[in-house]
């Protein structure tokens, strides 16, 4: 009978403790921060904050960042899939530096992946005068930006990939193939469904993470409100003009949208998905 | 590289990027520790306590990854700022910076040793208990040398984050260069100032850094798993 | 030491694990806990322990009302069905661990040690670590760790079912001399009725909770207190309206008096025994056994009738 997730048998005292010690700390390290920001938006009003959120640059900066997330989105679950299966399904040279590679972007600093891509596509980068020549212009617009979102938000999705395809292992795939499927329907037909729960938690970080990209991009874009700030370079742009409310009210559209990241997550692992 | 590796050397040793270093990775190092501990104690209450709002407790843990950092920034600067409603002003301070990065690193030690803590048979603590152990010595003997490796793991992907952090830092510590002025900040000004070469050298440093924790990832992962059984 | 369990109540939620048992054990016996899955022994057992605090009820150990006090402090030791090796250190550090515990000095805890790890064979195996040892070693090993603090009473639960066959019976012998040789008051948690038989002086069983009998392997067999007892502890047949072990069974091919007549459906050679399925003219199925010799001189074959009577009737005793 005995189970890891009983409570444990510590005395009561000790218990309510630890308890009030935890929660006390999550509170103020997390819960009074943004509390506060909700706050602070609307207290000058709803009007004053939804007009703030409704000037052409904060549109702009909206449907900017949702463009963003609508192409690194799609692009990393694919390739979230495809590596996922190399790795844990195929061997080839370089499998694990490859694994390890993958945690990269969790560990490096975001500002560091801006530099990079400038020092790549820059104007005195790397392939900075092939692109000149070719009137492709990378750093300071939207491309940049994509290619940033990009590689901040790579991870999820193979990162939750990986263990689930471990775990159902490779029986029911072997199984499909000795009654005569294909190497595409098996996947189709077997692999996808196995793993949906994986790809599903993938995605929702992932989105979760480029909607709130902002080093990397900040960067990467060139500031011009309007043109090349998403919501997060929005948000500071405000601050910096002394448009306090305008700032909250941006940051609160975003904190609804991680919100709604986490509902998701906890809703998708009550539906008695394998974590 | 233009300017070789003089040039990278000048860049770093010079006063401003070696205090921005400095700083970064002196005040990394100290949230990472109280992350540990407050983690450590976080991830125990949510596996062996029960109480009611457990599960919303749980899934806030996951709002520093959730939030965008510019917002993390912000609030932050709301609650401990000039306008603070607690009248606790640390704008401009290094003590600001510490709060954002407590809260951007928050979840990594929790997440960490939250698995392996469920996994962990409570058989081995009954023994314990039943060849005469108390509460603190089943802990100490038993759970911790058994949750030491995720604890690890989960330091060295926070030192990772927190040295590289940038959004949830540029508002709350006012950039002071020599005072508040982390690396990821001192790397941004200089590529506006278009000094990439400084830039650069410093974030090699810290890729060198983040490289290095990704090993000691790995490390701790083989490490904890070689007595199983 | 003797312990007295009485009128020990304990429920999970709305589970009733142990309903009101009141049982006893002399010093120095060694006594089976027997039931199916979910009967509560293993809830009894570490009740027993202080691993769980009962509901209701008290737990005497040696004369001392125990119940109140903690597992840490009745000197009770234990062991558990997947052993519970501390992975992380060394079968020398195991055995040592509630020496350590007790502050007992170095030298001390090294020769109690090496002398346990000669009482359970485990010379050579000291530095090694849990993850490097099989099963039956991981399970000598607890053994050795439970006894290394001389307590008063030996608690097992399940202790060699997760073991495979040859293993299980090797160790069930060598609990036996064990216990012959250390004397330790022993209960051990089973649902093998064959284990339960083989090893223990005294047999309780139990079923939901409750206590159905207890008795001597013997006495549970041959005089059970109730159907469940009957049909756990040994293989039940039905003649007619009686009940019979299937090995108490005459099978001739002649009529006689009393016997039943019955068709094989099928011989099954069972090695050192015979197995007859058979089936009455009411296709009623009666399962009888007997010797290979009886089988030889017999002659069966499949589709042959036979008639059958039983020669020691079962009768559940109240």
């Amino acid at each position: 009978m005995s189970s890891s997730t009983l409570p444990s048998r510590a005395p009561g005292g000790s218990k309510l403790v630890l308890r009030m010690g935890a929660l006390g700390y999550l509170g103020l390290i997390l819960l009074g921060p943004v509390g506060l920001v909700f706050y602070r938006t609307f207290e000058h009003g709803l009007a004053a904050a939804w007009n703030s959120v409704t000037t052409p640059d904060a549109q702009h900066a909206f449907w900017l960042t949702v463009e963003l997330v609508a192409i690194s989105v799609p692009l990393n679950t694919i390739f979230g899939i495809a590596a996922a299966t190399a790795i844990v399904r195929h061997r080839f040279p370089g499998r694990r530096l490859f694994d390890s590679l993958l945690d990269l972007p969790f560990a490096v600093s975001p500002v560091v992946v801006g530099l990079a891509i400038v020092l790549v596509y820059g104007r005195k980068g790397w392939f900075g005068t092939w692109l000149a020549d070719h009137g492709i212009q990378v750093i300071f617009s939207v491309p940049g930006m994509v290619l940033a979102t990009i590689f901040v938000s790579l991870p999820f999705v193979v990162r939750e990939v990986i263990p689930v395809l471990r775990e159902i292992g490779t029986e029911q795939e072997e199984a499909a193939t000795t009654l005569g499927a294909s190497p595409f329907t098996t996947f189709r037909r077997i692999t996808l469904p196995a793993i949906r729960w994986g790809v599903v938690y993938g995605v929702v970080l992932t989105t979760a993470r480029a909607l709130g990209e902002f080093g990397a991009v900040s960067v990467v874009s060139g500031h011009v409100a309007g043109q090349t700030e998403t919501l997060t370079l929005h948000v500071q742009d405000r601050f910096e003009a002394f448009d306090l409310t305008g700032a909250y009210a941006a940051s609160v559209v975003l904190a609804l949208l991680a919100i709604a990241t986490l509902a998701s997550m906890t809703l998708l692992r009550r539906r008695g998905a394998p974590a | 590289m233009d300017g070789g590796l003089s040039g990278f050397w000048q860049a770093v040793s010079g006063p401003e990027a070696r205090s921005a270093l400095e700083l970064t990775f002196l005040i990394s190092l100290i949230v990472v520790a109280i992350n540990a501990l407050a983690g450590t104690l976080i991830a125990w209450v949510l596996v062996r306590d029960r109480f009611r709002g457990m599960g919303t407790v749980n899934a806030v843990i996951d709002l520093p990854f959730a939030l965008p950092t510019i917002v993390a920034g912000l609030t932050l600067l709301a609650l401990y700022g000039p306008r603070s409603p607690v009248r606790i002003d640390v704008s401009y301070a290094r003590v600001g910076v510490a709060m954002a990065l407590l809260f951007v690193t928050l979840p990594f030690v929790v997440r960490a040793v939250q698995p392996v803590l469920m996994e962990l048979d409570r058989d081995m603590e009954d023994a314990a208990v039943s060849l005469g152990a108390s509460g603190r010595q089943v802990f100490a003997r038993i759970v911790l040398p058994n949750i030491l490796p995720a604890i690890l793991s989960g330091i060295a992907l926070a030192f990772a984050r927190a040295i590289g952090e940038f959004g949830s830092v540029v508002l709350i510590s006012g950039n002071l260069p020599f005072k508040t002025e982390v690396a990821s900040v001192f790397i941004f000004g200089r590529i506006e100032s278009d000094n990439v070469t400084a830039a650069a050298a410093v974030s090699v440093v810290l890729l060198v850094a983040s490289l290095l924790m990704l090993a000691a990832i790995g490390a701790a992962a083989r490490w904890g798993g070689r007595h199983e059984l | 030491m003797s312990i007295e369990v009485t009128a020990v109540r304990k429920t999970f939620g709305d589970f009733v694990a142990v309903d009101g048992v009141t049982f006893a054990v002399r010093d120095g016996s060694l006594t089976a806990l027997l039931g199916p899955s979910g009967s509560g022994k293993s809830t009894l057992l570490r009740l027993i322990a202080g691993l769980e605090a009962p509901d209701a009820g008290r737990v005497v150990i040696g004369g001392a009302d125990r119940t109140d006090t903690p597992a840490r402090n009745r000197d009770v030791g234990f062991v558990f069905q997947h052993y519970a090796p501390f992975k992380h250190m060394t079968v020398r550090d195991n055995v040592g661990f509630g020496l350590r515990i007790r502050k007992v000095p170095r030298d001390r805890i090294r020769a109690r040690v090496a002398e346990l790890l000669e009482l359970v064979h485990l010379e050579g195996y000291a530095d090694r670590y849990p993850s490097q040892l099989s099963g039956g070693q991981r399970q000598r090993m607890a053994l050795a760790r439970a006894l290394a603090v001389e307590p008063r009473v030996l608690l097992l639960d399940e202790p060699f079912g997760a073991l495979d066959a040859t293993v299980r019976k090797e160790l069930r012998a060598w609990l036996r001399r064990l216990h012959d040789e250390v004397h330790v008051t022993t209960i051990f948690v089973t649902h093998d009725q064959e284990e339960a038989m083989e090893v223990a002086e005294q047999i309780v069983v139990m079923n939901e909770g409750r206590i159905e009998q207890i008795g001597t392997p013997r006495d549970v067999y041959e005089r059970p207190a109730s159907e469940f007892v009957m049909g756990f502890v040994g293989p039940v047949t039905r003649v007619g309206d009686a009940a019979v072990r299937p090995h108490d069974l005459d099978v001739r091919t002649t009529p006689a008096a009393g016997a039943v007549e019955a068709m094989i459906e099928r011989v099954v050679h069972l090695g050192f025994e015979v197995r007859l399925e058979l089936v009455t003219g009411d296709g009623l199925p009666i399962s009888a056994q007997i010797t290979r010799q009886a089988a030889e001189e017999l002659e069966l074959r499949n589709g042959q009738i036979v008639y059958v009577r039983p020669n020691r009737l079962l009768r559940a005793v109240a």
